[in-house]
């Protein structure tokens, strides 16, 4: 396998794109051009710091570093996912349901990954570790957090039903059950959209970076069925696990809605 | 048969019994409480205080059981579902009363969407008629209704209450008062309840 290399020289030329939106954000009063400066520092900062991170857990192939490369991951996952709650549960729990959920769902599907069809020597090898996971948990937190977001909306808007419901003797999930489903659903879309889209409309990344670099196409196929399906798997086990756990969260063992534990809609 | 004793929700606070086959109409101002205590009582908020119904405290049946027996309805009730006939156990068995309240025993098919707010005030009643409960926690049952379907109505539940049912029922018309109920109940601004002398 040969791929084409390139120097930081390389990518001043496709760097001047960015600055053409932004010259094009002043010319046209968008007031975009601080947003994207800073969007495009940060891309900067935080690839070239993953790639000496990278390069550093390769070279060291430790268990103890790359379970905490992968710890520090899903945080920033959980944190993702709380920041795009328009109602967040109170307290602990908002963060707290959104780490368990991704960790629980991306963890597992990657840990079966790496078991059973990557079967690399170690088994944690950060070379395989961690690029899946980080796939998984960008697909998965995505569904969590939409899940979540319509499940409290949802309960807001729907509280009468709800409530007429369990005052006729449901319980609290058949109760939740209409406005958890459409939690679901929402949580599902993307990932069913992505797959019907790939390849048509779309070329993925990971796929893409692998024909880059040298790999045959029919192989860099393969890997990315494999990443498709692990994706649709962690983010159908980290909604169900998110909006079953939401729900729970969100009643009382009185089967009482609690919607005092919701904040209020962020602007 | 229903004993409620210092339930505390809020700023309300109130003890009072409830016996078999009676009627109590609770008044009050608009915002005073008594919406949260009716709630309160079906536990659909937190609260304290003791419940009991028949002796048998509320805490030691699971909730859903306790709301069965005592149900509560609100004034505007919600619904869940696309059809009217999706929210009924068995809506063969609902016809009779949705007819008897001045509805088509067709309307089964009908989209939630297309009912009016009385309407669905008179099938939301049903809806809780169906559960036979033994105590009905009526929140202004008939707000919505014209003159004729507020008088079915109170035949209907006089009915209940003939035969066995006991129910708390909020009104702000005092002649409806006087005329469902055996007992009236006030609660004032501090969430009191005092007893109307009749």
């Amino acid at each position: 396998m040969t791929y084409i290399q390139l120097s930081y020289g390389d990518l001043i030329l496709p760097a001047l794109l960015v600055v053409m939106n932004g010259a094009l954000s002043v010319a046209l009063h968008l007031r975009l051009e601080w947003h994207l400066a800073i969007a495009a520092v940060r891309m900067l900062v935080q690839l070239v710091l993953v790639g000496y991170v990278l390069t550093f857990l390769f070279a060291t192939v430790s268990p103890f570093w790359t379970a905490l490369a992968a710890v520090a991951m899903v945080l920033f996952a959980s944190r993702e996912v709380v920041a795009r709650q328009k109602r967040q549960l109170r307290g602990w729990w908002s963060y707290g349901l959104g780490a368990s959920c991704t960790l629980l769902a991306a963890g597992t599907v990657t840990v079966f990954a790496l078991l059973t069809q990557l079967r690399p020597e170690p088994w944690y090898h950060p070379r395989y570790a961690l690029p899946i996971l980080g796939m998984i948990l960008g697909n998965t937190m995505t569904g969590i957090s939409l899940g979540l977001d319509v499940l409290t909306n949802g309960l807001v808007r729907e509280r009468a039903s709800v409530e007429a419901s369990l005052a006729l003797g449901a319980n609290r999930y058949a109760a939740l059950l209409p406005v958890m489903r459409d939690a679901l659903r929402s949580g599902f879309m993307p990932t069913i959209n992505a797959m019907a889209a790939i390849g048509l409309v779309s070329l993925p990344g990971m796929m893409t970076g692998q024909i880059l670099s040298g790999v045959e196409p029919v192989d860099a196929v393969k890997y990315q069925l494999l990443i498709m399906f692990l994706i649709a798997g962690g983010t159908g086990l980290g909604t169900l696990a998110a909006v079953v756990g939401a729900a729970y969260l969100l009643t009382d063992s009185r089967h009482r809605l609690r919607l005092d534990r919701v904040s209020s809609e962020r602007p | 048969m229903l004993s409620v004793q210092s339930l505390s929700r809020l700023h309300i606070c109130a003890s009072f019994e409830l016996h078999r086959g009676e009627c109590i109409a609770l008044q009050g101002p608009s915002g005073v409480g008594k919406t949260v205590l009716l709630r309160a009582i079906a536990d659909l908020d937190p609260n304290t205080g003791i419940v009991k119904l028949d002796g048998v405290l509320r805490e030691s049946m699971p909730a859903p059981a306790w709301r069965r027996q005592v149900t509560y309805l609100a004034a505007e009730p919600g619904w869940w579902a696309d059809t009217v006939q999706d929210h009924f156990k068995a809506w063969a068995d609902a016809v009779p009363l949705v007819e008897k309240l001045g509805l088509a025993g067709s309307c089964g098919t009908w989209s939630v969407r297309r009912l009016s707010t009385g309407e669905k005030q008179r099938l939301g009643l049903v809806r809780a008629l169906m559960l036979n409960s033994r105590v009905l926690l009526l929140d202004e049952p008939t707000s919505s209704l014209d003159a004729e379907s507020t008088r079915v109505v109170e035949t209907m539940i006089a009915d209940r209450v003939s035969a066995g049912t006991s129910v708390i029922w909020i009104t702000h018309d005092d002649a409806q008062a006087r005329r469902v109920a055996s007992r009236q109940l006030m609660m004032n601004g501090g969430g009191q309840l005092e007893e109307q002398s009749p």
